[in-house]
């Protein structure tokens, strides 16, 4: 589990497209702040969004296209730069380093993978992999022996001297993601990497992911719009809507707490045994003698569902020390399975 | 109502001026002229006599570059042509031959083979067999040392037009405010005729293969400007932000990320380079240049249809060579294949260059001993000069009465009429009604446009000679037009018609302007007429494609909603489709004006009085200021006409919406 200090974050941070959208910010009070921007031309990006990424964690963007997290992404790497606000990267602020430390920064502590792989179409997988070292000034034997073992850990050992245009969608984003860890960096940033894979190859890029992260244990911002990706990836997800952040938090909590109606329609549509928790739904302990075994506070209804209706008594619930917090019994297990869709937690 | 009004006024302006004391309405006072044209070319003088940065002067300074560039040029003719030599003047010895024709020819056929070699279609062979026999034809028709000549130019100067319009091109993308600063220019320079600018040229580095080298780089570089700037800014943004996050400094970003990946984008442009350097070889050859384009210019001089004739063709045949090849290469931007290619061993991989190679040095040697290895021999040479002289001599004493009947006829009913006219009107109504006219199709901004381009030439008193022009450009214009429109709805209706029509304006497009002149000055010989042709054919193009273009692009519910309604076919064209189509017609009929001033200047050539005349005049008297102060003239009627045709199809638009 993530340790909780903050890695990266952002305060109250804009981002306004259109010509003089920091005059007018300065200028107007908040109230009509709106109206005189959408009079002068602009268009809002991200509206006063407040973020806290804790080292280690997966932590993912989710909203429809268009809410602005791409930008969001991209001010977070400072790839464009903020109307207002204030970008945080290990204590520091990053909007204060210059063009020089920025280029360092991100040689060697950030990567970034993208919807469409944004591969150099006349470079080999290998020269792809290897082109952050190069930009680096790397040897070229010691930058192509660091891609070779990148390009084994996505698994595309034996493509090494591939073009991009030969490779199928998968595995050219799997040569993007080796590229991005090619120069180990502490920060992850992929924005939408799956989403113009099929569904099946996305499924198996899930996985393959989450078996990287936990190698690999970075800080990861991730994006996509696609709820059930975001709960099998995520530890917190953040939602956004019109270029505001409308709530962070776990996938149970997002699903037990919707802060909106937004959020509600949100989360509504996902199956609520693959987000609760045992904690979540259990009832008082009971003693020794009426339970058939235990499972742990912290597991997934999904994953001890079986469990539990094999059983001929409730189980007893476990916390992290091995104290017995509570009881789970089959009819909450299938009320939870049953009512999937509508069920919001008692 | 204007529009009489000018008619009167242009048949009686003259009397009226001189009854009333106002002369000067018809003809611009000499002493009111602005002195702009000695100002330069003193300014020019200055320059090159006088103007120093310290250590070395601006002659040294010019002289050097020459120098410079003299050296890669003197390596390519050597190559092809002249071959190495040491020691100077009649003394030299030839140390290495020029590659052997044998040779050329072969390595041609290896690039046609090479440009396709990574496909995997059957034809492949074709560009390289195609290739081959466009060089054989050069050797076959006696063509083949101009050529060479012209070759080695091309070489080096397609390079420098890449490499130099790339550079500006990246500066244009990297700040937008050099971009905003050199569009205008990019503009000028693509209107100015080039003739103005070889004075100039030929002022600071003097006549030779260098400033003919130089002016050809000059014409050839905006499209590559422009062109790498959109490229650069096609290149997905995702691709750019990679660049940023993988660290790149902003020359890293430029040269390792956004020009490679521009770069199929960028083959488009480096096969226009090509094809303008081709267009340029004629003219350049006014200041320097040898080989096909001296040949084609010293045969119009002389008259001598036949040789200029040839010259000629063996200019298109090296055109479309060079067209084909460059534009497999810059198709196959396909990475996959290349790995392929790459794939298959060493032998297979490099068996055209070793093959090329080879027939270098068998050849080469072999010259020593067989003289035909070297030397295409004479004896086999086919020339068909004699054979186009024969053809015009028929069709000039057959059918001399009817060209004579024409050109009279078109001369007495049409052209004098409209010269007459034109010159009859006095400036000050002329500057009035462009500003009305402006006013009307586009605000004060193109209203004063107007008036400030076209007092510049009056002004500077060139005010007769740009009327000229005006006429003979307008004529042109009105006479392409009447062709080209209808050829381009028989076009649109009929799709075999489209076929030839379209091959044919292929055609005529691939020609350099130079080209068109021979078969018209042979006859109608030289004056107004023979120019109003010339340009005729030369222009026409455009009014042909917009108009089918025009035709195509109408909302087919439209024409349905047409014949529902009972059109006949005739009803159909004339009141649904046409009226529709007029504003693209109209920008074709815009294109067809530029490119007819464009060709004006080059008609010069056969006895015009306008002012392409005047630069051209400039030209052989290496007059600095006349030269440029014509040519802006001549592109400031070219912008006039520009922005008024533009607005007025704008607005024409508008009103359809
Ligand atoms: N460079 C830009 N200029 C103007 N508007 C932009 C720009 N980039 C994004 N936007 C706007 O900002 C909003 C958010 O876009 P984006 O962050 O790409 O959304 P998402 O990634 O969530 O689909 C959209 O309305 C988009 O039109
Ligand atoms: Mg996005």
């Amino acid at each position: 589990m993530p340790s909780q200090s903050v890695k990266l974050s952002c305060k109250n941070i804009w981002k306004v497209f259109g010509g003089n959208a920091e005059k007018i910010m300065n200028e107007t009070n908040s109230e009509n702040l709106d109206e005189t921007l959408k009079e002068q031309g602009c268009v809002v990006g991200v509206r006063q969004a407040n973020i806290e990424i804790y080292e280690g964690e997966i932590f993912v963007i989710m909203g429809l296209s268009g809410s602005g997290k791409s930008t969001l992404v991209r001010l977070l790497s400072r790839l464009i730069e903020p109307t207002a606000g204030e970008i945080i990267f290990d204590g520091k602020n990053l909007l204060d380093a210059t063009e020089e430390e920025m280029i360092e920064i991100r040689r060697h502590k950030m990567g970034m993978v993208f919807q469409h792989f944004a591969l150099l179409p006349h470079l080999t997988v290998l020269g792809n992999v290897a082109f952050p070292l190069e930009v680096q000034g790397v040897s070229k034997v010691e930058r192509e022996k660091q891609a070779r073992q990148v390009i084994e850990l996505v698994g595309l050992k034996g493509r090494e001297n591939y073009y991009p245009s030969e490779l199928s969608g998968g595995q050219q984003q799997r040569v993007g993601i080796a590229r991005s860890l090619a120069v180990e960096p502490e920060l992850w940033f992929l924005d939408e990497p799956f989403s113009a894979l099929d569904p099946l190859i996305r499924r198996e890029m899930q996985d393959e992911f989450l078996r990287l992260q936990n190698v690999l244990h970075k800080t990861i911002t991730f994006i996509t719009h696609d709820f059930d990706e975001a709960i099998r990836l995520a530890d917190r997800i953040a939602i956004m809507k019109d270029g505001r952040v409308v709530q962070i938090g776990t996938a149970e909590e997002l699903v037990l707490n919707p802060a909106d109606a937004y959020v509600e329609e949100f989360t509504s549509h996902v199956s609520k045994a693959k987000v609760l928790t045992v904690g979540s739904v259990m009832a008082a302990p009971l003693n020794a003698n009426d339970v058939a075994g235990h499972v742990s506070v912290k597991d997934l209804i999904a994953d001890v569902a079986v469990k539990v209706e094999a059983a001929d008594k409730p189980l007893a619930v476990l916390d992290a020390n091995g104290e017995v917090v509570g009881s789970l019994s089959r009819d909450k297990v299938i009320s939870v399975l049953v009512a999937g869709e509508g069920y919001a937690g008692d | 109502m204007l529009f009489f009004a000018s008619l009167i006024l242009a048949a009686n302006a003259k009397g009226w001026s001189k009854i009333l004391g106002m002369k000067w309405v018809m003809k611009y006072p000499a002493g009111w002229r602005l002195p702009l044209k000695s100002h330069i070319t003193n300014g020019m003088e200055w320059l090159v006599e006088e103007a120093s940065f310290g250590l070395f002067t601006f002659k040294e300074f010019t002289r050097g570059i020459a120098y410079l560039l003299e050296l890669p040029l003197d390596f390519a003719t050597a190559i092809f042509s002249t071959g190495f030599r040491s020691g100077l003047g009649n003394e030299a010895v030839q140390v290495l031959p020029p590659i052997s024709w044998i040779a050329v020819i072969i390595i041609v056929f290896a690039i046609g083979h090479f440009a396709r070699a990574m496909k995997l279609t059957p034809a492949k062979m074709s560009l390289a067999i195609f290739a081959m026999l466009c060089f054989l034809y050069l050797a076959v028709f006696g063509q083949w040392e101009s050529s060479m000549i012209t070759l080695s130019s091309i070489v080096i100067a397609v390079p420098m037009g890449v490499i130099g319009g790339v550079l500006i091109g990246t500066c244009g993308y990297r700040w937008p405010k050099f971009e905003k600063a050199i569009s205008p220019l990019l503009d000028l320079m693509q209107t100015m005729p080039i003739f103005a600018y070889l004075v100039p040229i030929l002022f600071l580095f003097g006549f030779g293969p260098v400033a003919a080298m130089i002016a050809t780089v000059i014409y050839a570089m905006p499209p590559m400007v422009r062109i790498t700037i959109m490229a650069l800014k096609n290149v997905p943004s995702e691709i750019v932000d990679f660049g940023y996050m993988a660290g790149c400094t902003r020359r890293q970003l430029m040269w390792k990320v956004l020009v490679p990946s521009a770069a199929p984008g960028l083959m488009v442009g480096v096969n226009q380079v090509i094809m303008l350097s081709l267009n340029m070889v004629i003219i350049a050859s006014m200041i320097g240049a040898g080989g096909l384009g001296y040949d084609v210019l010293t045969s119009l001089r002389r008259l001598d249809i036949g040789g200029g004739l040839e010259a000629g063709v063996a200019i298109v045949v090296l055109a479309i060579a060079l067209d084909r090849l460059s534009q497999a290469f810059a198709e196959q931007n396909d990475m996959a294949l290349v790995h392929h290619h790459a794939q298959k061993p060493f032998l297979k991989r490099h068996q055209w260059s070793l093959i090329s190679g080879a027939a270098i040095l068998f050849f080469g040697i072999g010259g020593y001993v067989v003289d035909a290895f070297q030397i295409y021999p004479e004896s086999w040479e086919v020339t068909t000069a004699s054979f186009w002289e024969a053809s015009v001599k028929y069709l000039n004493v057959n059918f001399y009465d009817q060209f004579e009947a024409l050109k009279t006829a078109l001369l007495t009913t049409f052209m004098i009429p409209v010269k007459r006219f034109l010159l009859g009107l006095p400036w000050p109504w002329v500057c009035v009604m462009l500003a009305l006219i402006g006013w009307q199709l586009g605000g004060w901004r193109l209203s004063l446009l107007c008036v400030v381009l076209s007092l510049f030439i009056v002004v500077t008193g060139q005010w007769q000679k740009a009327m000229i022009t005006v006429y003979l450009c307008s004529i042109s214009v009105v006479i392409a037009g009447l062709i080209g429109v209808p050829l381009g709805i028989l076009a649109a209706e009929k799709p075999t018609a489209n076929r030839i029509i379209q091959g044919a304006i292929d055609t005529l497009q691939t020609l350099p302007s130079f080209v068109y002149l021979i078969p018209v000055v042979m006859l109608f010989r030289v004056g107004d007429f023979a120019a109003m042709i010339a340009v005729v054919l030369y222009a026409l193009a455009p009014a042909v494609r917009y108009t089918i273009h025009g035709l195509r692009q109408i909302d087919p519910s439209l024409i349905e909603a047409g014949i529902v309604s009972g059109c006949t076919k005739r009803q159909l064209l004339w009141k649904v489709k046409l009226p529709i189509a007029v504003p693209e017609i109209l920008l074709g009929m815009n294109q067809t004006v530029m490119l007819a001033i464009s060709m004006l200047v080059i008609t010069a050539l056969v006895g015009t009085r306008d002012l392409g005349q005047e630069v051209y005049i400039a030209l052989t008297k290496a007059d600095t200021g006349r030269g440029l102060i014509a040519g802006l003239s001549i592109a400031f009627i070219a912008i006039i006409a520009d922005r008024l045709i533009n607005a007025g199809a704008k607005k024409l638009r508008q009103r359809h919406h």
